[in-house]
């Protein structure tokens, strides 16, 4: 080879061996990751799946505050024992509002994928508070001051501007809503518009009363909404079980 | 020392030197090393072949490995391989193995499914895990409830019934008990007479004269009791209302105090506050119609079935 090519000026040239580096190592990243940006069928195509609202949104802050991921997936994979134990496997569609996701891997307790609906709020209320009150052998720590702290509403527009930047449609703008209005109704549109955020905040709390104490809206009432909401966005009565065959 | 000596006459160098003297010995891998390392590689090209591998335009190559399964339609589809396709012939595996069960469970009439020796075992095993993951959290491990909160499946008062057909409606499509607050429209005299008339229901120690009151109260338009509970106190079971003559208590905490006055006591916050806490989440859309039958047959067998 009359290139005549020697390692000694890589390994000589430390600014040289950085970008060397740094190229070799992104290649698997590269891979695996760009396709997801070209391929069709990365995010299933379903109805349903909306923005968290507000209150949901607040819940959600508290429940990555409190660790709760330590514990709990919200991602439950295609195999039989998980179908028949929490239903139907994740979509990608169900969390491409999340961020970030709250996938994770570590189960000490159950999935909670879609742990919405499966219990009444005066459970999880219960349960929240004194875990081993309601499951005598559970290991879950006690949440006893989430009904006790009134839940701070005054910067939600500002978390959801923050949202807003990374992508999650939250309007701010009378064509975003109206956008929104067409993509997910007024009901729920209205519940996205950042400018009414706090205040639909307080009705949603006000009309759910998740923690079953009307004198206030505690952070219990965010967490309980959020819980609630968890994977019943999708109606899978409306799709054969082979529909999101082709997306994998 | 003199080792390394030794080596430095049988190992090559990479042949640069540092600082004049500072050189770095050239040992090669070994052989077997190479080899595992091609044998990969060749693993890797077998493996593209066979499962989904390389993205391609807008979606990727599928690979030559198929799956082919039976879907909810009964069309028989193949598809290449991935996990999802994988999950839908493992459940077709799985329901061709418990088919005889459920085909028997579905075919059989609930009380036949009770008294058959052989599905008693499949719905014990099958009913106590489901039961386990869904309704355990609340009804708790046995079936015992908890007073205050979730009734007790186990002994023979039902609120909403107790046949399998009731049963069977109940975890379909849940049940939300309501009773409306009292303290707002009745003074707490009228209460407090209420509650002993309750109490003398299930023979708990009472105040006869206030009792009688109650009595009137109960069956009169002013509180309207007998409305929801029925004439005869012992409930209507369309809306899940209690029977409050059997001295078994889900809302008040009778059982828990020790004084005749607590009992009193434990029954006239109930009728002051109402109730509106006891929610059964509706199980239809969650758990299949396989699911549901087991647990009915299952709930039924916990000891008071009727
Ligand atoms: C130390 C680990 C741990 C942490 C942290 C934890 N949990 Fe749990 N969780 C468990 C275990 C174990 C169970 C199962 C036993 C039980 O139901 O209590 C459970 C059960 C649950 C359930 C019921 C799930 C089902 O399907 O039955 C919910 C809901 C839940 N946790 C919510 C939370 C929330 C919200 C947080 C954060 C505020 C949290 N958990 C934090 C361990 C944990
Ligand atoms: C609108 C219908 C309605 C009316 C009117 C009503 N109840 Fe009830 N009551 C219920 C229902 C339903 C329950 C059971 C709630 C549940 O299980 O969630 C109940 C439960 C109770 C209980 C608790 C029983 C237990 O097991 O702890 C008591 C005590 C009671 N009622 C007394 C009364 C009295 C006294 C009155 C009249 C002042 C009255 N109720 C009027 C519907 C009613
Ligand atoms: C969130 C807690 C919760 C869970 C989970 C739950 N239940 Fe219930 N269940 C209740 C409550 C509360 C009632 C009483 C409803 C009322 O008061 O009106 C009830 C009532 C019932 C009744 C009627 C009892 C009667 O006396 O008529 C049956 C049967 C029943 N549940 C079965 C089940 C089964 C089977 C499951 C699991 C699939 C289950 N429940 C899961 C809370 C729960």
């Amino acid at each position: 080879m009359n290139f005549n090519f020697k390692h000694e000026w890589i390994e000589t040239n430390i600014g040289l061996l950085a970008v060397l580096t740094m190229l070799a190592i992104s290649v698997g990243g590269l891979v695996e990751i760009t396709p997801l940006f070209f391929i069709d069928k990365t995010i299933e195509k379903v109805d349903g799946v909306r923005p968290y609202t507000p209150l949901e949104q607040r819940g959600r802050d508290i429940y990555q505050r409190e660790g709760c991921y330590l514990c709990h997936s919200q991602m439950i994979r295609p195999f039989r024992d998980e179908k028949l134990r929490y239903g139907h496997y994740s979509l990608a569609a169900e969390s491409q509002y999340d961020h970030p996701f709250q996938w994770g891997s570590k189960r000490t307790g159950p999935d909670l994928a879609r742990v919405g609906g499966k219990y009444s709020n005066e459970w999880h209320v219960q349960h929240l508070t004194a875990p081993r009150s309601m499951v005598p052998e559970s290991v879950m720590p006690n949440y006893p001051w989430l009904k006790a702290t009134p839940l701070d509403t005054s910067d939600i527009a500002e978390r959801m501007k923050a949202l807003r930047k990374v992508g999650v449609p939250y309007s701010l703008t009378d064509a975003e809503y109206k956008a929104n209005v067409a993509k997910f109704g007024e009901t729920v549109a209205k519940q996205l518009h950042i400018p009414n955020a706090q205040q639909s905040l307080i009705e949603q709390a006000n009309f759910g009363n998740y923690d079953g104490d009307r004198s206030g809206i505690s952070e219990m009432d965010a967490l309980v909404a959020y819980l609630q909401v968890l994977g019943t966005m999708v109606d899978f009565g409306k799709y054969k079980d082979d529909a999101f065959v082709n997306d994998r | 020392m003199s080792e390394q000596k030794l080596q430095s006459q049988t190992v090559q160098t990479t042949g640069h030197a540092w600082d004049g003297d500072l050189q770095e010995y050239n040992n090669p891998l070994p052989v077997w090393w190479v080899y595992t390392f091609y044998v990969t590689v060749v693993f890797a090209l077998v493996y593209w072949t066979i499962y989904p591998s390389w993205p391609f335009g807008k979606g990727w190559i599928g690979g030559l490995s198929n799956i082919t399964y039976v879907n909810s339609d009964g069309q028989t589809k193949t598809h290449s391989w991935n996990t999802r396709a994988l999950l839908l012939e493992d459940m077709n595996r799985a329901a061709i193995a418990q088919k005889p069960y459920f085909d028997k469970v579905a075919a059989m009439s609930y009380a036949q499914v009770a008294k058959d020796p052989d599905m008693n075992g499949f719905i014990l095993s099958a009913g106590k895990a489901l039961f386990s993951d869904n309704c355990a959290p609340c009804h708790q491990a046995g079936g015992q409830g908890v007073v205050g909160f979730f009734p007790n499946l186990t002994d023979d008062d039902w609120l909403y019934g107790g046949s399998f057909d009731k049963i069977h409606e109940t975890i379909m499509g849940g049940r939300h008990g309501y009773m409306p607050t009292f303290s707002e429209v009745l003074s707490p005299e009228q209460i407090d007479q209420l509650a002993n008339y309750v109490a003398s229901l299930s023979g708990i120690g009472h105040d006869a004269t206030r009792a009688a009151a109650g009595n009137a109260l109960f069956h009169s338009e002013t509180a309207a009791c007998y409305y929801c509970h029925g004439a005869d106190a012992k409930g209507r079971k369309e809306i899940g209302s209690a029977n409050l003559t059997d001295n078994i208590w889900l809302w008040a905490n009778v059982p828990a105090a020790s004084s005749a006055e607590g009992k009193v006591a434990a029954i006239r916050n109930v009728i002051a506050s109402g109730l509106n806490k006891g929610v059964m989440p509706a199980w239809a859309g969650r758990l299949s119609p396989e699911q549901i039958k087991v647990l009915t047959v299952y709930v039924h067998e916990l000891g008071g079935g009727q």
